[in-house]
Parts: C-alpha cells; sequence; structure tokens
C-alpha cells in the first residue's frame, strides 16, 4: 500500500524490501519463530496460544450468567407456574422447560409447604448494603502497573463472599453481607499469580483464593476480624489447557478451569479426566485440589488425589512444585499432601497436571431396587468387597427414592408412563416390596461394550442374592440426570420456607447406621454415594418448614449440622469430619479432635513456614 | 602447564570457565596446532582417483548412515509434528491432512539429498579450482583427529566462522578429504536461486531454510525437528554458521541463536547424553567476494545469487587469492557447558515433544554459550600480515586527511610500524602468521603485492576510494578481536575525565555496553574484560594499575594511541555530528553494517524506541529533530500534518542520560539526514532510504489516517 508512493521502480523496491526486512531481522535479534509468543507472554506460555477465552464458561463477571443470591445460571431455575405447576426453566438442562408434576405434591406433603406462604428474596443486590472497600493503596498502585485486571465493585466482591452453604445463601436471599473482600483480582497466567502474591507480601494484604465458589464449608467467608484489605484471588481466568501428552495420558491444565470446560475441551481431543463431582459445571481444578475433591466415577478414576500427577502453588515462600511427574516417589512424605487440602490457606495452586484417559466407548446405566436399605448397603459392601464396583455406584434410601420420583418430568408418552406403571406394580406387589421401605441403587457402567455387559451382568448377580431387583436403565439414567438440577431445588424451596442443607461424611462398612437423632422438624434421607474396601461415603439430606420460627438459620446450625450433639455423633461412630467437602471454617473446631492434637501442630508448623505472615488469611482448617 | 592436546575434549571449554572467575591465562601462552597444507597433495596426485577413492568414514557409534527418504518420513512421524500439526488444525480451521501436506512440503523444500556421487563431483572440481585459486589450504590435523574422536562419541556439531560462500563447499571438501562424516549444512534459501547449484549443493549435504518465517509455527517444527532427528540419531554432523550471515566485515557477527538452540535440545531435554560443538576457524588470505561487500555495505544493492553470475565470476579465476587456513578447535562438551548453569529438571515438567519457549535461564545459557563459541572461533582466526598493514594504513590514511598533507606511507616507515605491531599482537595472543624466516620488508612487499588491487605503490604512496577503504577496514578488522578489549580501554582512559580507576572502569563499561553489537563481547562479562584488558596493557607496560588509579606509561603512548585509533572509525560512526555528509572522515560511517548496529545499540540502551515495528525517539532534543524532519517530510510527502509519535524521556535514568547526551543526538541526527534523503544522492545510501520509505513513511500515513478520522472537523 502506502509503499507505492515512495517512487522508484518496482524492481529497485523489491530489493529494498528484501533489505529492509533483513534489517529488521537483524534489529529483532534470534530468527527463532517464537515472535509471535513473545508479545503475548503470558497467554502463551504453554506453547497453545490458540486458547482464547472464548468458549469457556465463566466470565470475570460472573453476574452475567449467575445468580447472586442462589445457584447456577441466572437462567435456570424452578419454579411454580401460573397454574400451580413446577416447572424448570431455561434450555441448559434435560430438565428445562419440562413441567414437573409430582412435585407440588411432594413439597406439601413433606414439609407441609404451601403455595401461599411464599417468601421470596431480595430482588436485586444493593450496592449501597455492601460495606465499601478497605484498599491498600500501594499495593493497588503497583497492581496497576502489572495490568493484571481487577476491581472493587461491590457486585464483584459479593460474588466472592460466599460459598452455597444455606446459611450463606439464606443470608443473601435477605440482602444481607457479612465481611466481604475489598477487591477482586483476575490473573490469567502463573506469572501474574506470582505476581500477586509478591505484592500482597510486600504489602501485607489478605489473600483469598476463589475458584468455582462452590465451597460448602464457609472456605470462602472472609474472616470478619481480619483487618488487612482482602483480595479475592479469582482464578476463572486461567482456564487454559496447555498441552496433553497421549504418551503419558496427562494433560496440564491451569488450575481456573472448571469441570465442564476441562471434560469438554478433552473430549474434543477423545479424552476425559473422569473426574465429576455433582459441582463440575462450576467447581474448578484448583478448588478440587485445595479441597481433596471426590467425582462420582471415582471407582475408575479415582478421587482428585489419584489423579492429580503434579501442581504448581504459589505460596508467600516462592514456587512449590515436584522436579518431575513420575508416577510414585519414595521421597518422604508426599508434598502433594500439603497442597491437596490446604483449602487456600497456603497459597494458589496455579497448575495441574492431572491423569487422563480416552473417552469410554460405552456407558450403560441401572438401576437397582432392593426391598429396604440395609439390603441396599449389604449388597454395596459385596460388591466393593468383590472389587467389582461399577463406575458410580450409588444408594438412595427410601425418602430419596421418592423425591427422585416427584421430581419426575411430565412425560408425552403414555407408553412410557404405562410402563412405568407396570414396573411400579410389578415390584411394589408381586414381590411383596413395601413401597415405604424399598430403596434403589443407581448404577453407571463405562468401558469396552463387551467389558461393560459382562460386568453389568455381575453386579445384578450379586444384587439379587440381596433381594436387589433390576429396576432398568431409565431410573439409573434419571437418577444421575438429575445430579445437577437438584441443586436448584433449594432456591424453590426457600421461596416456601423450606430450608435444607446436605452433609457428607465416610464411615467403615461397620458403622454405617448411625443413630438416628430422632429430631421431629427434620426430615432426613440417606445416600450412600461412593464405596471403598473398607468403608463408605454416606450423604444426608436435611429440610425443614421454618415457618414461625424466629430465627430459623440459627435454629437449622444448632439443632442439625454444626450442633457438637450431631458432630460427636459422628466422630464418636467412627465416621470422618468429612469425606470430600473439607473443613472449611464451618467443621474446623473438631479439627484437632479427627486429626490429633500432634497432626494440628503439624500441620501449623507448616502453615507457619509457608505463609508466616498469614497472607492467605482465610482461616480455613486450623 | 596448560596442555590443549589433552585428550578431555572440555579442556577447551574448561579454560572459559575459569577464566571467569580467575585470573586470565596468559594469551601468549596459547597453544595451537601446526597446520599442514592439504592441497599439496592435490598437487602432486591424481584428482580422479581422490574423487573416486574408497570412502569409509567413521560414524556415530556406528550407527548406519540414513536415507534421506527415511529421514524425512522419521521427521513427518514424530510426535512433535503430530503435535504441532494438531494444533495450528485447530488455530485455523484447517483438515490436518491439508496441514500435514504442507508439512511434508516444507520438509521436502528443506531436506538435504546427500549423495556420494555428488560429493566426488564437487571432489574432483573443487580441487581443480582451489589449486588455481589459492596457494595453500591449512588444516591443523590434530584437530582433525579430535573431530573424528568426537563423532564417534557423541553427535557432533560443527561452527564455522562465515566470511565467504566457499565456507560450506570448502568444509564438506575437507571432510571428505580426511574420510571424515560428511556434514548436513543449514543454507540460506537464497541459494535455492540458482538451479542447478542449489541442488547440487543439496546432494552434497545442504539443507535450505527460509531466511524469516516469523511466527510460522508448522515451518519451526519441520525445521527443528528436521535438525534434532539428525542430530538425536547421529546420522551425521550437523553444521551450520552461528553468525546467521557471511560477515561482509570480516568482524565476528553477534551470534544468533535459533539453530543454536534447537541443537542444545537433545540435550537439555536428555535424548542425547552430550553433544560435542566443534568451534571453526577459517581464515582466508584474500576473500574472493572482497569489492563485492564494500560495494554491498556501500549500499549497492547484492547481487541476486544466480547461476550465470557465478558464471561471470569466472575471472576472479584468473587471480591469486593467497592461503586459506581451517582451524578445527576443541570440541566443546555442551554438558561441561551447561554443568552448573542449568537445571535441566524443568524440561521434566513439560512432554519433549511439545514446543516450549525458552526459558530466561535457559535463554541465557544459549546466549552466553554462542558467545563464548564465537569467540572461540575468534581466537583461533589465522592473522595473515596483510591484516596489520591494513590496519597501520587505513590509521596512516586518517592522520593525512588533513588538507595539503600528502597521501600514503612511506614503505621503509610502514615496515617499522608493521613489525612494532607484529610483536604487539602477539604479546596479545594473535594468532599471527608472520613467516619469521623471511625478512620484515619482504613479508610486507609481499603482502601488498597480493593486495595490489587495493593499495598500490606509486613513488612509494598509496591512494584511496570508498571501496577500498571499506575493503581495507576489512582486513583490519580481522585482527579486531585481539585488540578490542584493551581498546576499549584505552578508549575509556581517553574518553574518561580523570585517571580514577572507577571513572575509567565505568567509561570502559559505556563503550562496552554501547558496542555490544558492534564486538563480540559476552553479556555480563563487563568486570572480566575490564581485567583482561588491564592485565595485558599492564602486562606489556603500557599501564600502571593501582587500586585507585590507571596510569598510561611513558612508554605506553604509542600503543595507547594505537588502540584508540582503532576504534575511532566506529566512534564516530556511532557518534557523527555532520548533517552535512561532505565532513565526513572515516567512510565506515557508510557501511550499512555499521549503521545497522548503530541502529541496534540505539535500541538496546533505549534511546530509540520500536513502537509496532517503527522507531520513535526518547529524548528531549528530539522534537526539534522532529520539526526539521518534518520539513523534510512535507518536501516528500506533501502531508503538512505528519506527525511522528514521541515520547518522553522520563524512563532513561539520569547519568544514562547525561552519556547519551552527545552520542544519541549525533547518531539521531545522522540517521535523520539519511532518512530525510539528503545524502541519499550524495552516497547513494539505500539502507536509509530504504528504511525511511518502508518503516516510517507508512507509519506516518497511518498515524495520520487515524488523525484524520479522529479530528475531522479540524482538519483541512
Ligand atoms: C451442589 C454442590 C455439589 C457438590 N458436589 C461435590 C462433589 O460431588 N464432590 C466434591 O468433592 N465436592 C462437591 N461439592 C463441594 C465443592 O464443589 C468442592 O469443594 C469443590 O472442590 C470446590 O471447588 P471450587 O472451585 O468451587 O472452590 P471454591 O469454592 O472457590 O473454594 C474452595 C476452597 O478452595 C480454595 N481454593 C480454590 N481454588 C484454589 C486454588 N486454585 N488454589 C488454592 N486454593 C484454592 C478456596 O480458597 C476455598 O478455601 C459440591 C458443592 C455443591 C454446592
Amino acid at each position: 500500500m502506502a509503499s507505492n508512493s515512495s517512487g522508484g521502480s518496482p524492481d529497485r523496491q523489491r530489493i529494498a524490501q528484501q533489505r529492509l526486512r533483513r534489517i529488521a531481522g537483524h534489529l529483532q535479534r534470534p530468527v527463532d519463530g517464537d515472535s509471535t509468543i513473545v508479545a503475548a507472554e503470558c497467554k502463551a506460555q504453554g506453547g497453545k496460544p490458540d486458547a482464547s477465552s472464548e468458549g469457556r464458561t465463566v466470565p470475570r463477571r460472573r453476574q452475567e450468567i449467575m445468580k447472586w443470591n442462589g445457584w447456577g445460571y441466572s437462567d435456570s431455575r424452578f419454579l411454580f407456574n401460573k397454574k400451580g405447576q413446577a416447572e424448570f426453566t431455561g434450555k441448559r438442562y434435560r430438565l428445562s422447560g419440562m413441567i414437573i408434576p409430582g412435585l407440588k405434591d411432594w413439597m406439601e406433603s413433606t414439609f407441609g409447604a404451601s403455595l401461599q406462604h411464599k417468601i421470596p428474596a431480595t430482588p436485586i443486590l444493593n450496592s449501597s448494603a455492601v460495606q465499601p472497600p478497605t484498599l491498600n493503596d500501594a499495593f493497588v498502585d503497583e497492581l496497576k502497573s502489572t495490568g493484571i485486571p481487577f476491581s472493587h465493585d461491590a457486585e464483584d466482591r459479593v460474588f466472592r463472599a460466599h460459598g452455597h452453604c444455606l446459611h450463606e445463601i439464606f443470608a443473601l436471599r435477605e440482602g444481607k453481607f457479612g465481611r466481604v473482600p475489598d477487591m477482586v483480582v483476575w490473573p490469567s497466567c502463573h506469572n501474574d499469580v506470582v505476581k500477586i502474591v509478591e505484592l500482597a507480601c510486600k504489602h501485607n494484604v489478605c489473600l483469598i483464593p476463589y475458584g468455582g465458589g462452590t465451597s460448602v464449608s464457609s472456605a470462602l467467608e472472609c474472616p470478619p476480624e481480619e483487618t488487612r484489605s482482602i483480595v479475592s484471588l479469582d482464578t476463572s481466568q486461567m482456564n487454559r489447557i496447555l498441552w496433553i501428552d497421549e504418551k503419558n495420558l496427562t494433560a496440564h491444565v491451569e488450575a481456573g478451569i472448571v469441570g465442564q470446560d476441562l471434560e469438554r475441551l478433552l473430549n474434543e481431543s477423545g479424552y476425559c479426566t473422569g473426574h465429576e463431582p455433582d459441582s463440575m459445571e462450576f467447581s474448578s481444578l484448583g478448588g478440587w485440589v485445595a479441597t481433596r475433591a471426590s467425582g462420582m466415577k471415582k471407582n475408575i478414576y479415582g478421587n482428585i488425589e489419584d489423579l492429580v500427577v503434579h501442581v504448581k502453588m504459589v505460596t508467600p515462600q516462592g514456587v512449590i512444585e515436584k522436579s518431575c511427574q513420575c508416577p510414585r516417589m519414595s521421597t518422604g512424605p508426599d508434598i502433594h499432601h500439603f497442597i491437596m487440602g490446604s483449602e487456600g490457606t497456603l497459597g494458589v495452586v496455579t497448575e495441574v497436571t492431572v491423569k487422563i484417559r480416552p473417552m469410554p466407548e460405552y456407558q450403560k446405566y441401572g438401576s437397582v431396587v432392593f426391598p429396604n436399605f440395609e439390603q441396599g448397603v449389604a449388597c454395596l459392601r459385596e460388591v466393593a468387597k468383590q472389587r467389582c464396583a461399577p463406575a458410580s455406584i450409588r444408594l438412595m434410601d427410601n425418602e430419596q427414592f421418592k423425591f427422585g420420583h416427584a421430581l419426575k418430568p411430565q412425560v408425552s408418552s403414555i407408553f412410557t408412563s404405562f410402563l412405568d406403571g407396570l414396573k411400579k406394580f410389578y415390584i411394589t406387589k408381586f414381590k411383596g416390596f413395601d413401597p415405604n421401605r424399598l430403596c434403589v441403587a443407581t448404577l453407571l457402567f463405562e468401558g469396552d461394550r463387551e467389558k461393560v455387559l459382562q460386568h453389568e451382568k455381575q453386579v445384578y448377580n450379586i444384587a439379587a442374592k440381596f433381594g436387589g431387583l433390576a429396576a432398568g436403565e431409565d431410573n439409573g439414567q434419571r437418577g444421575y440426570m438429575l445430579t445437577f438440577v437438584i441443586a436448584y431445588l433449594r432456591d424453590l424451596g426457600m421461596d416456601y420456607y423450606v430450608i435444607g442443607e446436605s452433609f457428607e461424611t465416610s464411615v467403615p462398612w461397620d458403622r454405617m447406621f448411625l443413630e438416628e437423632l430422632g429430631i421431629s422438624l427434620v426430615k432426613s434421607h440417606t445416600a450412600v454415594t461412593q464405596t471403598y474396601d473398607v468403608g463408605a461415603c454416606v450423604y444426608f439430606y436435611f429440610a425443614f418448614n421454618y415457618k414461625g420460627l424466629s430465627d430459623p438459620i440459627h435454629v437449622y446450625d444448632e439443632i442439625v449440622i454444626t450442633s457438637d450433639g450431631r458432630k460427636k455423633e459422628i466422630l464418636a461412630n467412627g465416621g470422618s469430619l468429612s469425606h470430600h467437602h473439607g473443613v472449611g471454617k464451618l467443621r474446623k473446631k473438631w479439627m484437632s479432635q479427627t486429626v490429633s492434637n500432634v497432626g494440628m501442630g503439624m500441620l501449623k508448623s507448616v502453615k507457619d513456614y509457608v505463609d508466616p505472615n498469614n497472607i492467605f488469611g482465610n482461616r480455613n482448617l486450623l | 602447564m596448560f596442555n590443549s592436546n589433552s585428550s578431555m575434549p572440555n579442556t577447551h571449554f574448561a579454560r572459559f570457565k575459569t577464566s571467569k572467575y580467575a585470573v586470565k591465562l596468559d594469551p601468549m601462552l596459547k597453544k595451537r596446532d601446526d597446520f599442514e597444507d592439504m592441497l599439496e597433495e592435490r598437487r602432486n596426485s591424481s584428482d580422479l582417483r581422490y574423487a573416486l577413492r574408497c570412502y569409509t568414514p567413521v560414524l556415530y557409534r556406528g550407527v548406519t548412515p540414513c536415507k534421506s527418504s527415511v529421514l524425512k518420513s522419521m521427521v513427518l512421524q514424530s510426535d512433535h509434528i503430530h503435535y504441532v500439526i494438531n494444533q495450528v488444525s485447530k488455530e485455523t480451521g484447517r483438515a490436518t491432512d491439508d496441514v500435514q501436506e504442507e508439512a511434508s512440503a516444507i520438509l521436502e523444500e528443506m531436506a538435504h539429498r546427500l549423495q556420494l556421487s555428488t560429493v566426488r563431483f564437487f571432489a574432483f572440481t573443487l580441487s581443480k579450482i582451489f589449486k588455481t585459486l589459492f596457494r595453500s589450504i591449512c588444516v591443523n590435523e590434530e584437530g582433525i583427529q579430535r573431530l573424528q574422536q568426537a563423532i564417534q562419541e557423541h553427535p557432533v556439531v560443527l561452527l564455522p566462522s562465515h566470511r565467504s560462500y566457499m565456507d560450506f563447499l570448502l568444509m564438506s571438501y575437507l571432510l571428505y578429504t580426511y574420510d571424515l562424516a560428511l556434514p548436513v549444512i543449514a543454507a540460506g534459501m537464497d541459494f535455492m536461486g540458482m538451479k542447478i547449484v542449489g541442488e547440487m549443493l543439496r546432494m552434497s549435504g545442504a539443507f535450505f531454510i527460509r531466511r524469516s518465517f516469523g511466527g510460522d509455527k508448522l515451518y519451526w517444527a519441520v525445521f527443528s525437528e528436521y535438525v534434532k532427528t539428525m542430530l538425536r540419531n547421529g546420522f551425521a554432523p550437523v553444521e551450520f554458521f552461528l553468525e546467521g550471515t557471511r560477515s561482509r566485515t570480516c568482524k565476528s557477527l553477534t551470534p544468533k541463536l535459533g539453530l543454536l538452540n534447537i541443537v542444545m535440545d537433545p540435550f537439555l531435554k536428555g535424548e542425547v547424553f552430550d553433544i560435542s560443538v566443534v568451534p571453526v576457524s577459517i581464515s582466508y588470505e584474500r576473500i574472493l567476494e572482497e569489492t563485492l561487500y564494500a560495494r554491498e555495505l556501500l549500499g549497492v544493492p547484492k547481487p541476486k545469487e544466480s547461476t550465470s553470475a557465478l558464471f561471470k565470476a569466472r575471472k576472479v579465476l584468473s587471480e591469486d587469492y593467497g592461503s586459506i587456513h581451517v582451524y578445527f578447535g576443541q570440541p566443546v562438551s555442551i554438558r561441561s557447558m551447561a554443568e552448573g548453569r542449568v537445571n535441566r529438571c524443568q524440561f521434566n515438567l513439560i512432554p519433549r515433544h511439545i514446543p516450549k519457549r525458552p526459558d530466561e535461564d535457559i535463554h541465557n545459557f544459549v546466549n552466553d554459550s554462542a558467545y563464548r563459541l564465537v569467540r572461540a572461533q575468534e581466537e583461533n582466526m589465522v592473522l595473515k600480515p596483510w591484516v596489520l598493514l591494513a590496519s597501520l594504513l587505513l590509521q596512516k590514511h586518517h592522520q593525512n586527511q588533513a588538507p595539503g598533507q600528502k597521501r600514503g606511507i612511506a614503505l621503509e616507515e610502514l615496515t617499522q610500524q608493521a613489525v612494532w605491531l607484529r610483536d604487539l599482537s602477539r604479546q596479545y595472543g594473535a594468532f599471527l602468521h608472520w613467516p619469521d624466516h623471511t625478512s620484515p620488508s619482504d613479508v610486507v612487499y609481499s603482502s601488498l603485492s597480493l593486495h595490489r588491487g587495493l593499495v598500490r605503490i606509486s613513488e612509494g604512496r598509496l591512494l584511496n576510494q570508498a571501496v577500498i577503504m571499506l575493503s581495507c577496514a576489512s582486513y583490519r578488522n580481522q585482527a579486531l578481536h585481539v585488540f578490542i578489549r584493551p581498546a576499549l580501554l584505552a578508549s575509556a582512559i581517553h574518553a574518561a575525565s580523570s585517571n580514577k580507576k572507577q571513572e575509567v572502569f565505568n567509561s570502559f563499561s559505556f563503550l562496552r555496553n554501547t558496542f555490544s553489537n558492534e564486538f563480540i563481547l559476552c553479556p555480563g562479562a563487563t568486570v572480566q574484560d575490564f581485567e583482561e584488558a588491564c592485565y595485558l596493557l599492564v602486562k606489556t607496560g603500557v599501564l600502571q594499575v593501582n587500586p585507585q588509579e590507571v596510569v598510561v606509561t611513558e612508554r605506553g603512548h604509542r600503543t595507547v594511541a594505537f588502540l584508540t585509533a582503532l576504534l575511532e572509525p566506529f566512534l564516530q560512526g556511532y557518534q557523527v555530528s555532520q548533517t552535512n555528509m561532505t565532513l565526513l572522515r572515516y567512510i565506515e560511517v557508510l557501511s550499512s553494517d555499521l549503521q545497522k548496529n548503530t541502529l541496534a545499540a540505539l535500541l538496546r540502551l533505549g534511546a530509540v524506541r520500536k513502537i509496532n515495528g517503527y522507531v520513535a525517539f526518547n529524548h528531549p532534543c528530539v522534537p526539534v529533530w522532529f520539526e526539521w524532519l518534518e520539513q523534510q517530510l512535507n518536501k516528500t510527502c506533501k502531508n503538512k500534518q505528519a506527525k511522528v509519535q514521541h515520547f518522553s524521556d522520563s524512563d532513561i535514568s539520569a547519568s544514562m542520560r547525561k552519556q547519551l547526551e552527545f552520542h544519541t543526538v549525533m547518531c539521531i541526527v545522522r540517521i535523520f539526514s539519511l532518512v530525510a534523503g539528503i545524502s541519499i544522492r550524495q552516497i547513494q545510501s539505500q539502507t536509509a532510504y530504504d528504511f525511511f520509505h518502508l518503516f516510517i513513511l507508512p507509519k506516518i500515513k497511518l498515524k495520520r489516517n487515524e488523525q484524520d478520522t479522529r479530528g475531522e472537523g479540524t482538519s483541512p
């Protein structure tokens, strides 16, 4: 273009251009091909500059797609429509746009809730109710010069001030905000995090890593006594897969990637991690590592500690990582175990190498109905004993089973419901199952087709020995399909004075049946969600109608979740403080009881060494 | 005592390492191998039989040589290429097959097709040609033996210096002669222009790389994998030129790191135990391209390589080009170079086949190694008496430039000075080939007669011309590496405001920094260089150094004067102040090489800054020059609103600014004067002209367009 105007014959021009290119080349020094990479250093560290954040789920401003005072996407929720029927809105899920006829009845009969008694949430986030930020000016100034984006907008801060414990959401619905972070930063790569941590140490600023915000242990709550400026370090923009190594079957991934993106992107290359916690839509790889998460299909793929090959974490003392990516090593205590479960108290996990597997060739769902919960547990025990657990095996008690039924969407095909009816008839009448006692196990098999079929047969044979009756693929599939929408249900309940919470523990096989506490207010469901050689993970769901109670959360906390009695009971019965949700601040008073005083001392000394000034001051665990 | 013949291949390098901290070993103690003239045998026996003789080189660990087609498929099937193909296909949305095809086309364009028959053809013809052109081709045969040993033990990389097109033919010719494995050679694509010759070169082991391929990932991948496959498997020694291109000035060019990065990779990633790098110094008594280079430096475009041009160059054949010295240096073990410098663990954390930008410590390591290797080349460059004569003649010439002075120098005076300089350079460790058995005046006379194209003995006096001056300068440049550190010190003493050691050091360090694009000065070695320079000058009685002061001795003045004069042309080039080129004293200032280096130095020192590929200036005086430039621009592009973006100097530190003040302003003026086209007519410096039209002008127009669209209301 412009060069034409410089005059001279075209030939001369060409020569001139050639020469100029050469000069330019010299001026730029090395002739290597990385000139483009140099320009965008941060985004190209791993040689994968394509990894634009397009196609990623989580934007910097979460409020663009997510609720500020409830679970999940803004466009997806349960509600009762004008006809009084329950409906699930949006387009994202299989259940989206469907009517759920049984839900109203179930809520009314189980909790005595009524559509007439509605208690809607505060509709919009009132920024003026949020404490103004306490900023550390020197920190902010230096941060500015790094070019790393940050914000002290009230909405941004409120979004990072909580996880999804009942009390946290309840407060938000009432428009109450406690101590919230003073600032949010969005690093986009490891080096950004290094810079932020350095600055935080220099200016004595409190950092709280934030992954997907799905914590259910008050881990993200800001300690109210914290006087320093609190900066929430949101990892969500560190979301690239840096490389996939097909030889060693590993992938090196930035820690902020959320589960659904990780799986989808790996699937594009024909792989998966198989790590599927129920929160995988929103929870992040770094969050999993930081909380020792567990996925539904751990029987095949393992829990996070089995999946992690290598971790890089930025701490106030510097970066910690192993020098190799070996399958196992005998080099003293595994330093990964200081990192896994550290719950953001030691540093920020920035990059993780995880195991990957080729995507399964074949998947098959299944379900088995047992006459009662005890039989079901015995069956699961046997399956574990024979080490033939499918990818996932979950046992729901009778209440859960009924709840599952209440969530059945309206089906257009009469034929399907007819078949359903037939099955119900068959199960309850001919086999003599008591509809108020029977329970169901859902199964998921994965692998190559032949092996799956063989495996399925083996499991059904075991089930039969415990009175279990195969109840079809559909029941199984529906169970897993509902996994993601169930979390939305709590918000509906809260609209009608019903509050609920779940918690989990792990217990040895011989201690499976905890004594009922017999608190009349409380409806409790139980489910066994994971099995191991030596025990299982047990889930409890509690919910109740609080209409007429003055301070329901307090009552709820006292009575159910954190009451000394309840926890003591579990711990006394040989259960654990947590199988996978972690300790956070919610359960930390039982830590020393769980890991012994010496154990606490060990953890404390690690904290004191790594972070003497408590920069990572979320005060979880210890 | 230090023994360069030790069987340990690393001794040579070990010396480097210790020298970094300990006192420099006395360069006069450098022991070098003796030379044999390999042409002698060619003159006494049949070339045909030589070309057809049985050729059975020893190979690395007895590998069987690999057919070039097999090599190609190894490359294309490598994990690395697969990975990059997938990546490119993902990024561009092209089908993988499509990308795969492109990869194989790239490889096809690049790959060598080494054939013994072609090599034999070259062996025959080159024998004939060499015998007519050169008096002798001298090789250190001990170096050949070391190389042979090295080839058997580890993959080998050959790093010859690059002064002539001849270099790589000569290398292959020698290796064939000594029955060593033939190398594959990285050659610039320009050769491909010569159809037949290009293919012939390909069949004698050359592979061709494009000069620039910017961010072309696929090209880089194919290229690097190709080189690494050859190296990993030890199929053949890999040969390339660290300097990237032929040095037109006979001064070593600052090393280019691309290929060195690639060849170090297999070691760093633990794919081979070690790699031996062999610096080879090729010194020509007269360079074939002598005047061609000088013209090129003056901006007369380089003729495109073409076969017909080659034949036109046939008249070259009738001339006497003296002798060539080829010195195969000590093989350097990459392993020992890396020892204690790089932590190879970092490579465990990413799969080997996935390309990764080298981390800073690796980059620094490769960069340092490159400098050391170029210095190793320099050290073993053989200097002919003519090199010393050229230095003296040039200095004399400049001293005589004052009007009314007679030009030239008396022959006796020249001889007397040459003997002085001979002794001085020997003391500084030069690898000087001065025939001690002949009388100095004969030596001088025969040197002058070999270079009669450049100097003429007319009534005992000499003449000049720009081309000739630059050619002479090239010869002088060959000796620069011997004197550079002492010369920097001498100039620093000259420039410093007092004798205080600290001041002299500061001045030294500034000069060294300024010239680090011009000469081979190892990055970060300022203190060592300073110490080395002091050591040499003290040793030769030029200086007295105590902890506070640096003083020139009475008898040292002559040396200091010589050394200062040696750097003078470069200093002028970097600070020349004339907007009017007629006042110019040193022809070197017109050399595009010098201009290029100056600009690079300015960029590096932050005096000018490149923004989106064009240059902006960081200096308080700049606005003045901009006004002036704008006037010039207005003439050229008729646009009254042309503006070049410029920047405040706030980020230049105060002390830096002081030093830069003078140099920078002068440089800017000079560049501007070139840029604005005043001097173009006078000196035809195309470089500057091109620079202006291609770099600056389009940007100015772009800027203008932006402004137009922004402030539409105000523009007339
Ligand atoms: C509906 C629902 C279902 C769930 N299902 C499961 C399940 O099946 N299995 C399971 O294991 N858990 C489950 N959880 C709990 C939760 O999803 C996990 O604890 C998860 O690992 C948290 O990840 P996150 O990215 O959301 O972390 P966050 O909630 O953002 O943070 C959790 C803690 O980890 C720290 N942290 C986060 N990222 C980093 C990082 N990069 N470096 C250092 N520290 C960090 C935070 O500071 C905080 O202390 C569920 C939660 C909900 C609400």
